[in-house]
């Protein structure tokens, strides 16, 4: 609380506080800090995770991902703040009596024990009886495809089938929170494809409460409900992949999800247009202050013909499936947009216009 | 989903949080036993050993002592001490690490009885390696022996007694073991393709492994160099008895001083300085190892392991043969001698018969003076033994927490303190750790003086540093991530150390066992001076019968030594059996 806060509210926070505790069925971190000697790893973290949600964290290597997984884990304690799950205060609950399943981004599997030991190591810590063990490790073989590997010495499986055992190993034990470090993190591109797909078609069928790390916003969009953005222990932005790409609360996040196209714009007094090193652009209400705009990169057209219109110098153009993507240069600034396959281009090197609504393909953020 | 919170409220358990929370006091918690064990065997016994000696001396006898630690004798001594001790060192890694190269890469037949049987030097007492030396090289050795009948010499060619090559040769023979063993089980658990992937990037042999196998291997040389020297610096029985009187170490003279002199201030002084030594070295050490060692991957032996091909064969050979002619040919020359015999028996001038004879073995079980005080050797082989498997249990329970906590909480203050302070029994004179027992041990509440329970007490303590020492690098490699990932399985901090860590450091475990055995077994020293007359151990015996005259005794030590020699290769061989079969499980 800072000095400058009225009386009471600090009141009005905890029952706020309390309220959503009473509610939130699943994962709840309130404030988490975390030092390691100077280095801060997570300043103030907090969010929520609810029951049967696929939620991704997202965030540069470096930005406290892995430390916030291991609290969470309880693999690490924190410095101050609290987790709880669903409504119980965590702290003190070691690692091994949270029933928190954590696959590893290195995957740790037991090299002295067999693909069917490694799966069943978590049913026996959890005290079930051999013939349901067995019975699960079979189920658990089957749902990642790879019951002929059942007793294979684990050091020989290949880094796809790695991963898919690892995965049967955390999900055995019926994990109430399931937690997934970079699971595609060393794969190549296509193993990356088919395992995301492997990965959701199992987290689907589950009804899983899951949290999802990864580096790749791509990876989280395309499995997760909703997503954290975390940078230098800070939370950036939490939100479904949709509002979160749609309208990035930051030019951090911005960036981060590879929306470039951003300028520097001043407001024009008594107009409603705002002035950049593109010239005087429309812009509805104008600004309040000098601000950073972006230009959705899928809110532009090739051609003439839109409200505003620029001329540029097509530098080049990479196929993507359904869109290419142009990096055209105007005014000094590369910027890049998304066109459908079918728009017919020009030359690179050759000048083209390019056209949008201000109002639809522009946002702003003002600094802090 | 109420009932899930209080399961969660149940599982709760105040005690867990101490192995979460707080490293400083899981460490502490570790090292609890291990520490009081120190405290009452080690560090009481020498404080009060330290105390007797010089508060005895006035203050006219206290500059007498630090006048003599300065005179050029001393200093001698100390220069000797210290250059015997790293050209041993050196000539036993340079024999030892193609050997460890050989056990480590390649699959051979009878690699592992080779194995097993290229330990016993290892466990052999002073006396018995002595005595081996001599029956195989000297005066009337069999191969000055054969040199005389073949070029009918009048004279034996070869003087072996009384040189510095005989001490060099002698701690090869003891210590080369420690090299083929440290090393090589590290060697076997490394991946073969880290210098492959060096070739890929255009190194050529020497450059792989000078720049990847060699830095891949220095915390096991490094280990392994640490303990070769640290032996043959505090080395006694063979440089007394194949040294002669002209080759004086630190711990002989401590050894001088205290029977041979009674100067027991001096002795203590020397004992200070021999311990200031080992603690600079040990100190060293932790720096170097805890700046080297990194967990690596274990690999399995069917991965790391091939059949020598076409050159490969022609260096298993002649290794094989180096190591062979090196460490076995005393022992077959002791064997051998302990059935033949040469001389005659004493009033039995003439007629008597020379060739191969069991007499000296019948004659263990006798009591030929019908002495109510002789007891049978047969006795000391079952003493030796019970003492043995005692030493075992005491060393694994005293050294699995201190070598967890060291490998746990790597870099916390108080392993820092403890660390260096576990070597300090090694460097520690054997005979002081005797007279330190018998000083302190024989009054309440501590009366063991009388008990049997002291023997295995000593040996633990000897054996204590070196279990610790081959267990922690063994945790230590074991990667962390592991643990964690059968902590979320629902693993407690109990169950993580059964299922994870022992499986993996099972091989380093009856490894250190089989030191632990080996030490109990062949350690004279400080058993020569608690030893109670009517518990010998086998070593004890020997040296009595080394110590009488006559062709009967002489043969009857060398048949005590061969069955000394069979039983610790039988126990050493089991392990080895363990060992293969533990693999085979992988």
């Amino acid at each position: 609380m800072e000095a400058s806060d009225p009386p009471g509210k600090e009141l009005v926070l905890i029952l706020e506080f309390e309220v959503e505790r009473s509610i939130v069925n699943g994962l709840i971190l309130n404030n988490i800090h975390k030092s390691f000697g100077e280095k801060q790893a997570l300043a103030g973290v907090s969010f929520t995770i609810q029951h049967s949600e696929i939620f991704a964290l997202l965030g540069p290597s470096g930005c406290g991902k892995s430390t916030l997984l291991s609290i969470i884990a309880g693999l690490v304690e924190p410095d101050k703040g609290e987790v709880f799950w669903k409504g119980t205060n965590l702290e003190g609950v070691p690692a091994y009596q949270r029933r928190f399943g954590l696959m590893f981004q290195d995957l740790a599997l037991f090299p002295h024990l067999s693909v069917e030991k490694n799966i069943a190591f978590g049913l026996q810590m959890d005290g079930w009886k051999s013939p349901d063990v067995e019975k699960r490790v079979l189920e658990m073989l089957d749902l990642v495809n790879l019951s002929s590997e059942r007793i294979r010495d684990v050091s020989t499986l290949s880094g796809g089938e790695k991963q898919r055992i690892a995965l049967a190993r955390t999900l055995a034990p019926m994990p109430e929170l399931l937690m997934l470090d970079e699971p595609l993190g060393a794969t190549d591109r296509t193993l990356r494809e088919t395992l995301l797909l492997d990965l959701r078609r199992i987290l689907e069928k589950l009804d899983q409460t899951v949290l999802y790390v990864t580096h790749d916003q791509e990876e989280a969009f395309a499995i997760a409900d909703r997503v954290v953005i975390l940078d230098a222990g800070k939370v950036m932005q939490t939100g479904t992949p949709r509002d979160v790409y749609q309208k990035p609360a930051s030019t951090f996040v911005a960036r981060f999800l590879g929306l470039n196209n951003l300028f520097k714009a001043e407001p024009l007094p008594e107009k409603a247009a705002m002035k950049t090193v593109l010239g005087e652009i429309p812009f509805r209400g104008g600004l309040d202050k000098p601000a950073t705009v972006l230009l959705r990169p899928d809110a532009v057209q090739p051609g003439a013909g839109g409200p505003v219109t620029l001329d540029g110098e097509l530098t080049a153009c990479s196929f993507r499936g359904s869109i290419c993507r142009s990096t055209i240069y105007i005014d000094g600034l590369t910027f890049t947009f998304d066109f459908p396959i079918n728009t017919e281009l020009p030359e690179p090197g050759s000048r083209m216009p390019i056209s949008f609504d201000p109002d639809n393909a522009l946002q702003v953020f003002y600094e802090k | 989903m109420d009932g899930d919170c209080s399961a969660v409220n149940k599982r709760r358990r105040p005690d867990s949080r101490f192995f979460s929370k707080k490293p400083e006091l899981r460490t502490l918690l570790l090292w609890l036993a291990p520490l009081l064990f120190l405290l009452l065997f080690y560090f009481l016994p020498m404080g009060s050993i330290l105390e007797l000696s010089l508060s005895r001396g006035d203050t006219a006898a206290l500059q007498d002592v630090i006048q003599t630690l300065f005179s050029d004798s001393i200093r001698d001594i100390v220069a000797f001490t210290f250059g015997q001790a790293l050209l041993s060192t050196f000539l036993t890694l340079v024999i030892g690490l193609p050997g460890a190269y050989l056990f480590a890469r390649f699959r051979f037949r009878g690699k592992s009885i080779l194995r097993a049987l290229m330990g016993i030097p290892f466990v052999l007492p002073t006396l018995v390696v002595a005595a081996a030396f001599n029956a195989l090289l000297g005066p009337r050795g069999w191969v000055n022996l054969g040199l005389m009948q073949t070029f009918n010499l009048a004279a034996p060619p070869i003087a072996f007694n009384n040189t510095l090559a005989a001490i060099l040769l002698a701690h090869i023979f003891y210590n080369t073991t420690i090299v083929l063993r440290t090393v090589g089980d590290y060697w076997s658990s490394l991946d073969p393709r880290l210098p492959q992937a060096a070739r890929m990037l255009g190194a050529n042999p020497v450059q792989a492994f000078s720049r990847i196998t060699l830095p891949l291997l220095s915390p096991a040389i490094a280990a392994a160099a640490l303990l070769v020297f640290l032996f043959d610096f505090t080395s006694f029985g063979v440089i007394l008895l194949l040294g002669g009187p002209q080759y004086v170490t630190l711990e002989v003279e401590i050894y001088l001083q205290t029977v041979g002199y009674l100067n027991l201030p001096l002795a203590a002084a020397l004992s200070l300085l021999q311990l200031a030594c080992t603690l600079a070295l040990t100190i060293l050490y932790t720096r170097l190892s805890g700046k080297i060692q990194q967990p690596v991957e274990r690999k399995s032996a069917e991965i790391t392991q091939r059949v020598p091909r076409g050159k490969q064969r022609i260096f298993t050979a002649l290794i094989l043969i180096i190591l062979v002619s090196l460490l076995l040919s005393p022992l077959a020359a002791l064997a051998v001698r302990s059935v033949t015999r040469l001389d005659p028996e004493r009033r039995q001038q003439s007629g008597f018969e020379k060739g191969i004879t069991l007499d000296y073995y019948r004659a263990l079980e006798e009591n030929p003076r019908q002495s109510l005080f002789y007891v049978p050797p047969v006795q000391a082989v079952r003493n030796s033994l019970s003492y043995a498997v005692l030493t075992v249990l005491f060393t694994l329970a005293l050294g699995l927490p201190a070598s967890w906590a060291l490998a746990y909480d790597h870099g916390s203050r108080l392993n820092r303190l403890l660390d260096p302070l576990l070597m300090l029994p090694i460097g520690t004179s054997a005979v002081t750790l005797g007279l330190g027992f018998i000083i302190t041990l024989d009054q309440p509440p501590l009366d063991l003086r009388t008990s049997a329970i002291l023997i295995p007490l000593a040996h633990t303590l000897v054996a204590f540093p070196f279990v610790v020492r081959s267990l922690t690098p063994s945790l230590r490699s074991i990667q962390p991530r592991l643990r964690e990932a059968a902590s979320m399985l629902g693993a407690s901090p109990w169950k993580v150390f059964l299922r994870i860590d022992a499986p993996l450091i099972g091989r380093a475990v009856l490894v250190a066992a089989a030191f632990a055995f080996a030490i109990s077994m062949g350690e004279f020293g400080a058993t020569a001076l608690i030893a109670r007359p009517e518990f010998p151990t086998i070593p004890i015996v020997i040296y009595r019968f080394l110590a009488q005259p006559g062709g009967m005794n002489y043969g009857q030590a060398m048949a005590l030594s061969t069955i000394l020699m069979v039983t610790t290769g039988g126990g050493i061989l089991a392990i080895e059996k363990l060992r293969f079969e533990e693999i085979g499980s992988f």
